[in-house]
């Protein structure tokens, strides 16, 4: 117990709080742009076009594939060398996890529209309703909610991506807590389980909401989306 | 390049090798709390679902951190390897029960009371009625899962095992090869994923039809 004071010396339990801000800062812009490239990209998937078909799914299988960590290696070290791109490793997360997450995201809104029944189109039309308004009144509100819920998750899984920007150098809050253990070696040289389990507490706080309003909207909505 | 091929294949023997064990004791772990949810055990129901919310909700990187350079300095030292197999069953278990938890529970409830009243005992009723069909509809995110562990030993290479990663971070370090070490990473992620990820596919095709009596 005796070096659970570290956490707590100096302005340490600040800079965490700023590792932790980085962290979230990080998700947030790249959950942002995700979803906003993801709904784009998920309305081309469902196109029938064989060639956006096939691209879309080159690169909804590419992102499955290749490890996250191996994409923030390729644009951090692999585009300075090819293409001397120096861009700090804040850029380069974003953009690997802006590449990833919009795959996903345009996966999930895929199932979403795909998901709707045919007889639920053709019923609006029926109605006399436009193209337009099928989407509006009909699509969207059934597409959304099964997508939220999923959307969410997604968001979740990003945070917990961010902590491998450790390695590429960006000063998060797993990389604050190591530098703390570090600077803290002689004077608490237990430090490490203590930090390194706030670390993991921060990361539940900060995750753990959010997978349970995901978990909520999911069973809120799940009986709707059946009938 | 090919002088540097011994290397990988070494290294994604390595990566292979702890991603399966991971992923076996992932399936154990997570059948045990799915069983400990699914008859509602009393206490363990408890611990396995407070265990599936924490592994679910934090980083396999700070999971190892805490594993490998955290728990040595209260006295408990594991070495690398194992606090790798450790970390990934500790994440995949919660994965795996989630998976096999929806499977179970998308069985029809009407398939499981007519077990029950021809009279077969809970043990049974799981094992003829509720399994077969369950199981078929988890593969497919058990599938997912698989892959996604393996992705995920890629951060092994931060304790200091020496894996796909490692290898090519070596490299680049070393040689300063870093289009080559590069390449040869992704292209072993390729060759290790890919088949594992058509097999899931031609699986889950299979077993499409496995289900009975729910909607269509």
């Amino acid at each position: 117990m005796r070096d659970l004071a570290v956490l707590f010396k100096g302005n340490n339990p600040a800079r965490l709080m700023g590792g932790l801000g980085v962290t979230l800062g990080l998700s947030l812009v790249s959950v942002a742009l995700s979803v906003a490239l993801g709904l784009v990209v998920g309305v081309l998937m469902t196109r029938k076009n064989p060639v956006i078909r096939a691209l879309m799914r080159l690169w909804l299988e590419t992102v499955r594939i290749v490890p996250q960590l191996v994409l923030l290696f390729l644009v951090y070290f692999g585009m300075a060398k090819a293409f001397n791109l120096q861009m700090s490793g804040e850029t380069a997360a974003v953009i690997v996890f802006t590449f990833w997450g919009a795959g996903e995201m345009g996966d999930l809104v895929r199932g979403a529209i795909t998901s709707i029944p045919r007889h639920q189109r053709e019923s609006g039309a029926a109605l006399g309703l436009t193209q337009g308004q099928v989407w509006r009144f009909v699509l969207l509100p059934q597409a959304a909610r099964r997508l939220v819920p999923q959307a969410i998750n997604l968001a979740t899984r990003m945070i917990k991506t961010t902590s491998l920007v450790m390695l590429i150098g960006v000063v998060e809050v797993l990389k604050v807590g190591s530098q703390i253990i570090d600077a803290a070696r002689y004077d608490a040289p237990q430090g490490a389980v203590w930090v390194y389990g706030a670390v993991f507490l921060l990361y539940f706080l900060a995750c753990w909401p959010i997978s349970l309003l995901a978990k909520r909207l999911e069973r809120k909505w799940a009986v709707v989306a059946d009938a | 390049m090919v002088k540097f091929l011994p290397m990988y294949v070494k290294a994604a023997g390595l990566t292979l090798r702890l991603g399966m064990a991971g992923i076996l004791l992932s399936l154990v772990v997570g059948a045990l709390c799915c069983m400990a949810r699914h008859f509602r055990v009393p206490v363990l129901d408890k611990v396995a679902g407070v265990y599936i919310e924490l592994a679910r909700n934090t980083p396999l990187l700070v999971q190892l951190f805490f594993l490998y350079f955290g728990l040595p300095k209260v006295g408990i030292k594991l070495d690398a390897e194992t606090c790798a197999v450790v970390g990934l069953t500790f994440l995949g278990g919660a994965y795996m029960a989630e998976s096999l938890r929806s499977g179970l529970e998308s069985v029809d409830r009407a398939q499981v009371e007519s077990g029950m009243c021809i009279g077969l005992t809970p043990l049974q009723n799981l094992r003829y009625v509720i399994l077969p069909q369950g199981l078929a509809t988890a593969i497919p995110s058990i599938g997912a899962n698989v892959v996604f562990l393996i992705k995920e030993t890629s951060v092994f290479s931060a304790v200091a095992l020496a894996d796909l990663m490692y290898v090519a971070k070596d490299l680049i370090g070393m040689y300063y090869k870093t289009d080559e070490a590069l390449l040869m990473l992704t292209l072993s992620y390729l060759t290790l994923l890919l088949p594992i990820s058509i097999a899931f596919t031609l699986l889950e095709r299979r077993l499409r039809h496995a289900g009975f009596g729910g909607a269509v």
